[in-house]
């Protein structure tokens, strides 16, 4: 099937002279759950700003549902739902009005049972009458999805929806997104958290410094970045790994008071049990024992290192 | 024409008005009301008639005039500048609607404020002075296409201004003094002919005087060139817009 979104060549360089895209291309295809992760100042928001209208692209193009954002723009923005990442709301008006008001500002006509619908599923029918200046931060944040959806969008761009979220509203929004899914919404979410990716996306794109360095699906990708190491702390230092345990590809390091394992968390077997059997087979006691996950910016880091 | 989004626009920017009510119609007439007391009533009196004018009637046009001025520039300027400042401007900015109809929305409900206005104002005027309206259609169009021309200069004061300062400035030091300067308390045929020359060059005279001419039927310039010059000041703030959208000024980086 046609992608729902593509992007071709895109660049962006600000008037300071910054260039925070740079010849990025992508495909988001119908239908799916689309992670753009990456750390701070990656170009995410400005990826995403670019396709809802909101920043003017130096050079490439993009068409969503097969019009092009800046000649077909009507067609194209009316398909699209924003949450943005920061929390901007009109303060002194409430919550039904605002919601309201996404909707006819997006030219569709007043359907309260719709808007009901999606204030309820968002708990927030019950604050419907409230002014939005009196919300706390993720209520702020359930009234901009409200407004995003307002509109009933076939593509919904979340920019780090779970940015200062408590537990329940993630959860929520996790299930809610989910749903969207279920009736065919297309949605691209940004996220600093390899683990929020990892819930919920089909797809995963990692950016930084204004470029895309690898899509990927998400189990693939998952296989690849899921490493985890576990460092034994030993009773007594080692000055070699004793032969029988070569097997386990094990490194020494703490001037031979550590033994790191590292291993694979997607994997069928992660060999921790085989490891911990050999080593009590070779007489190697250890006093501790704590795994780590390489983080998202190492992976960044090792990612760019490595060329694309 | 998207019409729904246009109405979201326009009902929205009336709402945030009638939120506002005391200080957008109240505060205006309050003033207005001590203008006349101190030029009307109390200097007026000694004022002798002009071209057959009580003083006091005299300067209603000008009157409605500085309030129409003052309340389109400010209203239109607060009405894009907040959503700029409080960046909720995002969501008008990604709708499928167009630049013409976003400034249409924006301006239409400035304007439409202004004549509300303007039109509590002279009916306040109506208690200090008898009225009397000569060409009450002409003074409608008057109203009407200086409450929209000066809302869009508004319009574009607010996309144009990145600070408060400048926000509440340019009415201040510009509009105001313009005014002031512009026959709005006197004919300029009372001017030394020097000044009545330079007096050409302030945009508020043919305003004031059309205005003026669609009352009592006197007025400083012919009122052809009053409402070809309004229509010229329209055209003129309507095309700073269009650039301003068209370059993504001060708007879309
Ligand atoms: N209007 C602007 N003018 C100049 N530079 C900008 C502008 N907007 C963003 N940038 C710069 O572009 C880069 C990318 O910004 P962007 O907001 O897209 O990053 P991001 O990936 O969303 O980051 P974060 O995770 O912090 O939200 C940053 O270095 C930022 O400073
Ligand atoms: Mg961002």
């Amino acid at each position: 099937m046609h992608p729902i979104i593509e992007i071709s060549r895109l660049s962006k360089t600000y008037a300071s002279g910054f260039k925070a895209l740079e010849a990025v291309d992508l495909d988001i295809r119908r239908g799916e759950i689309f992670a753009l992760l990456g750390p701070n100042g990656a170009g995410k928001t400005t990826l995403i700003s670019i396709v809802c209208g909101l920043v003017t692209p130096t050079s490439g193009q993009v068409t969503v549902g097969g019009h092009d954002i800046i000649r077909g723009y009507r067609a194209a923005r009316s398909l699209i739902g924003l949450v943005p990442q920061e929390l901007t709301t009109d303060a002194f008006e409430t919550v039904l009005a605002t919601v309201s008001f996404s909707r006819g500002l997006f030219g569709k006509s007043p359907d309260p049972t719709y808007i009901e619908k999606v204030l309820r599923d968002l708990s927030l029918w019950d604050k419907r009458h409230n002014k939005l200046l009196m919300l706390s931060g993720g209520m702020k944040r359930r009234v901009l999805i409200a407004k995003a959806l307002s509109h009933e969008p076939r593509i919904l761009f979340l920019d780090e929806p779970t940015a200062g979220v408590d537990v329940e509203l993630r959860r929520d929004m996790w299930n809610l997104v989910r749903k969207l899914r279920d009736n065919g919404v297309t949605i691209i979410l940004t996220t600093h958290y390899i683990e929020e990716a990892e819930e919920m996306a089909d797809r995963i794109g990692v950016i930084s410094q204004g470029r895309l360095i690898l899509v990927e699906d998400k189990q693939t990708l998952m296989h690849k970045l899921g490493r985890k190491q576990l460092t034994l702390q030993l009773e007594a230092p080692l000055d070699r790994i004793p032969d029988g345990l070569a097997a386990h590809k094990l490194e020494l390091a703490g001037d031979g008071h550590e033994l790191v394992f590292t291993y694979e968390t997607q994997g069928e077997r992660t060999g921790i049990l085989p490891l911990l059997q050999d080593l009590r087979e070779a007489g190697i006691g250890f006093r501790d024992l704590q795994t780590t996950q390489s983080s998202l910016e190492d992976i960044f880091v090792s990612l760019v290192r490595n060329g694309r | 024409m998207n019409l729904n989004s246009v109405r979201a626009i326009y009902l929205f920017e009336m709402h945030r008005t009638r939120r506002t009510l005391l200080q957008s119609i109240f505060a205006p007439v309050i003033t207005t009301s001590l203008y006349f007391v101190v030029f009307g009533a109390a200097i007026g009196a000694r004022i002798p008639e002009i071209e057959g004018v009580s003083y006091g009637a005299f300067i209603v046009p000008g009157l409605v005039m500085l309030t129409l001025l003052t309340q389109s520039v400010s209203n239109a300027s607060f009405g894009i500048f907040f959503p700029k400042f409080s960046r909720t401007i995002y969501e008008v900015l990604s709708a499928p609607i167009s630049h013409f109809e976003i400034v249409v929305s924006y301006v239409g409900a400035a304007a439409t404020k202004s004549v509300i206005v303007g039109l509590i104002i002279l009916a306040t005027a109506g208690l200090f002075v008898p009225l009397h309206v000569e060409h009450p259609l002409w003074m409608l169009l008057f109203l009407l296409l200086t409450s929209i021309t000066f809302s869009l200069f508004g319009f574009v004061l607010g996309i144009w201004a990145d600070n408060f300062e400048k926000l509440q400035l340019v009415p201040l030091l510009v509009i105001t003094p313009l005014t002031f300067l512009g026959g709005s308390f006197y004919s300029i045929s009372m001017l030394p002919p020097f000044w009545q020359t330079v007096t050409l060059f302030n945009p508020v005279v043919y305003l004031v005087s059309g205005f003026r001419w669609s009352f009592y039927g006197i007025a400083d310039v012919h009122i052809g060139v009053s409402i070809a010059m309004t229509f010229f000041f329209l055209a003129v703030f309507a095309a700073i817009a269009a650039w301003m959208f068209k370059t993504g000024y001060r708007l879309k980086p």
